[in-house]
C-alpha cells in the first residue's frame, strides 16, 4: 500500500495552498530542501507518543477573559494610512463578482 | 572615560543623574558614532534622529523637574518587529516597505514610560526567520568581532549593535534562540524571558507560542533593569501571565553557595565544535569555585526538539503570515483578481526562508498530514517540557553551551537549511518548554570569535538566572583583571 503521509512533499501543491507563486527554480530548490526538511522532521514520528496529551502553547492557560467594556481603538483614517488603495472608507481589492 | 557606545544602562544613567551628561549629548554622541562605525556592521536598519532629539530632551526636562524613571534618558535600539508608533517597522522584509507603525508595541510604551530614548532600528532575518542576519531584505549585518562573519539571528543587528558599542542596550525577539544565539556570536548578554512574561502585543507574529520579546545588553544587571521594565501583564495580550517579577537586583548576590546547577549531557552534541566546548566546561568550573554544585542532569528528549520546532513554529508561521496579502498593508502587487494579486503581492514580496518555512508549515498542517506531524510534534512538546520539569524538581538552573559552534562565516549555511536548523538545537528546548533562558559571554573559540555559556531557569523564575548570569560575570571580570 502506498504510504501517503509519508510519500514526501509536493511543493508545488502545497505553495499553492499557501498563495505563493514559485519561479521553476524555487520550486526546483524547495522541492530537494523541503524534502530532506521534511525527511528530518518525520523523526517525532519514532516517539512513543500514545498517552501523552498535546500541548498547544507555552504554558497552560485557556479561557482568558477580560471585563466587558468597551475602550478606545486605532482610528479608521489611521488604519488606512497603510492601505495599498483605499476608498471611502474601505479597502480596494481587484474585482471579485462579476 | 569610555567612549559613549561602550556606556552600560548602569553607567549612563550614573552619568545622567550627576549631570555629568545630558540625554540629548547621549543620543548626539551615539548618533555619530553609528554615522561613523555602522557603515561596516550595517546593525542599524533605520535611525529616528529627530523622534530620538526629542524624546531626549523631553527626558532632559523631566529629570530637571526631579522626575524619576528607570531608564529616564537612556537611549536603546529596537529590532525592527516591533512597532513604535510613526516610525517604519519592516521585519526585515520587502512586504512592508513604506509601512508605518500606527501605535506602540506594548513594551515599547512600557520603555517609553519610564523614559528610555528609541534611538533606531536593527537589522533581523526576515520575519525572524533565521540564524544568521543573512535572511534580510535591508542588507547583511556584520559580527563587529570579525566582519568576515555572520553576527547570528535573527536579532543579529540588536546583537551587533550592543556588542560593536553602537548600541547601550537593545531590544531582541527569541522564537528558538533569535536572541541568545546572536548574543553568544557576537559576544554580548541576551535573555528570552519566559513565554508569558512580556507582552507581544505590537510584536510581528512569526510564532505565537514560542514567540519571546528580550533585553540584549552588555551587562548581566542591565538585562535585568530592562527586564524590570519590559515585563508584566497586558490586557491586549491574553498570553501574558500575571506573575510577579521577583526583585532581580536582589537576587543577584555575587556567589552561587549551596546552589545545584544540571548540566545536561545532551546538551554536548556530536561534532561540537572542541573550543565552544572548552570554554563552556571553564566556565562551569568557574561556577563550582563560585560555590555551585554542578550535577550531571539528563534532558533524554533533546534529540527531538529541532524536528518539533520546525513542525510547531512553521505551522504557526504559517497561519501568522497569511496576513501578509497586500489587502490593508504593505507593498502589494496587482492581479486580475484577489487571488492572483495575493500570489503576486506574496511572490514579490517574500523572501526564500520565509517562503520554505511557509510552505513547509502549510504542509504540516494540511489534511491527512496533520495528526502525522503537528500532532505528533504538539505531544513531543510535552515530553520535552517534562524533561525540564523533572531536572527542576532538584536543579536550581541548568549550564549549557548557546551553540555547538561558534559564529558561522558569511554565506557558509545560506544554501543548506536543514544544517542551519541544526544549529539550532540548545536553544530551541527553552523556547518549546516556555521557561526562561540567558546567553552570557564566556570566552572565545579556536578562531577568536565568542563563545557564550547559557543558563535556563524554570518558567517564571528569570531572577535565577539572572543570578547565575551576574555571578559568573563577576568571576569573568576578575579573572580577566588579575589576568
Amino acid at each position: 500500500m502506498r504510504d501517503e503521509v509519508n510519500d514526501g512533499i509536493d511543493v508545488g501543491y502545497v505553495a499553492k495552498l499557501a498563495r505563493l507563486d514559485l519561479t521553476d527554480e524555487e520550486l526546483r530548490s524547495f522541492q530537494e530542501q523541503l524534502r530532506d526538511i521534511v525527511g528530518y522532521v518525520r523523526k517525532v514520528q519514532e516517539l512513543d507518543v500514545g498517552s501523552v496529551e498535546p500541548m498547544s502553547h507555552g504554558i497552560p492557560i485557556s479561557n482568558v477573559f477580560r471585563s466587558d467594556v468597551p475602550g478606545s481603538s486605532l482610528l479608521q483614517e489611521t488604519v488606512l494610512k497603510n492601505a495599498p488603495s483605499h476608498r471611502e472608507g474601505q479597502f480596494i481589492v481587484p474585482k471579485i463578482v462579476e | 572615560m569610555k567612549s559613549l557606545g561602550e556606556l552600560t544602562i548602569v553607567e549612563a544613567l550614573e552619568l545622567l543623574e550627576k549631570r555629568e551628561c545630558s540625554s540629548v549629548e547621549l543620543v548626539a554622541g551615539m548618533i555619530e558614532v553609528i554615522k561613523e562605525r555602522d557603515r561596516e556592521i550595517c546593525a542599524y536598519v533605520s535611525l529616528d534622529e529627530g523622534g530620538a532629539f526629542e524624546q531626549a530632551k523631553a527626558a532632559d526636562a523631566a529629570r530637571a523637574r526631579g522626575e524619576k524613571c528607570r531608564l529616564l534618558g537612556v537611549p536603546i535600539a529596537v529590532k525592527d518587529i516591533l512597532n513604535v508608533q510613526g516610525q517604519p517597522c519592516t521585519c526585515g522584509s520587502a512586504i512592508l516597505k513604506g509601512y508605518v507603525s500606527p501605535y506602540d508595541a506594548t513594551v515599547i510604551a512600557k520603555l517609553r514610560q519610564d523614559g528610555a530614548v528609541f534611538l533606531g532600528r536593527t537589522n533581523m532575518d526576515e520575519f525572524a526567520m533565521g540564524s544568521t542576519t543573512e535572511n534580510s531584505a535591508l542588507g547583511v549585518t556584520r559580527n563587529p568581532a570579525n566582519p568576515g562573519f555572520v553576527p547570528g539571528g535573527s536579532s543579529g543587528g540588536s546583537a551587533a549593535a550592543v556588542a560593536g558599542n553602537l548600541a547601550i542596550a537593545a531590544l531582541g525577539t527569541d522564537t528558538g534562540g533569535s536572541i541568545r544565539q546572536p548574543a553568544s556570536f557576537c559576544g554580548c548578554v541576551g535573555m528570552k524571558p519566559s513565554y508569558g512574561r512580556v507582552s507581544r502585543y505590537g510584536l510581528t507574529a512569526f510564532a505565537s507560542s514560542l514567540d519571546q520579546v528580550g533585553p540584549i545588553c552588555k551587562t548581566v544587571r542591565d538585562a535585568a533593569a530592562l527586564l524590570d521594565v519590559m515585563a508584566g501583564h497586558d490586557s491586549m495580550d491574553s498570553t501574558s501571565i500575571d506573575v510577579p517579577l521577583t526583585d532581580c537586583t536582589a537576587a543577584m548576590k555575587k556567589d552561587l553557595k549551596g546552589l545545584k546547577l544540571g548540566l545536561p549531557r545532551e546538551y554536548f552534541v556530536k561534532g561540537m565544535d572542541r573550543s565552544v566546548e572548552r570554554s563552556v566546561m571553564a566556565a562551569v568550573e568557574t561556577c563550582r569555585e563560585l560555590g555551585a554544585e554542578v550535577i550531571d542532569v539528563s534532558l533524554p528528549h533533546t534529540e527531538y526538539a529541532v524536528a518539533t520546532y520546525y513542525i510547531i513554529a512553521t505551522a504557526e508561521a504559517s497561519a501568522n503570515l497569511a496576513r501578509f496579502d497586500g489587502v490593508r498593508y504593505g507593498a502589494r502587487r496587482e492581479g486580475a483578481d484577489p487571488l492572483e494579486m495575493y500570489c503576486n503581492t506574496r511572490a514579490h514580496g517574500l523572501g526564500r526562508e520565509v517562503k520554505r518555512r511557509i510552505i513547509l508549515g502549510t504542509y504540516v498542517l494540511s489534511s491527512g498530514y496533520h495528526d502525522a506531524y503537528y500532532i505528533r510534534a504538539q505531544k513531543a512538546r510535552t515530553l520535552i517540557r517534562s524533561d525540564f520539569e523533572k531536572v527542576f524538581e532538584e536543579c536550581y538552573a541548568l549550564l549549557a553551551p548557546v551553540t555547538p559552534t561558534t559564529a558561522y562565516a558569511l554565506g557558509e549555511k545560506i544554501n543548506d537549511p536543514l544544517q542551519m536548523y541544526l544549529g539550532d538545537i540548545l536553544t530551541i528546548p527553552a523556547n518549546l518548554a516556555g521557561i526562561c533562558g540567558m546567553s552570557v559571554p564566556c570566552g572565545v573559540g579556536d578562531n577568536g570569535l565568542p563563545v557564550g555559556l547559557q543558563m535556563l531557569g524554570p518558567a517564571f523564575k528569570e531572577e535565577r538566572i539572572l543570578h547565575v548570569g551576574h555571578a559568573f560575570e563577576g568571576a569573568m571580570t576578575q579573572k580577566a583583571g588579575r589576568a
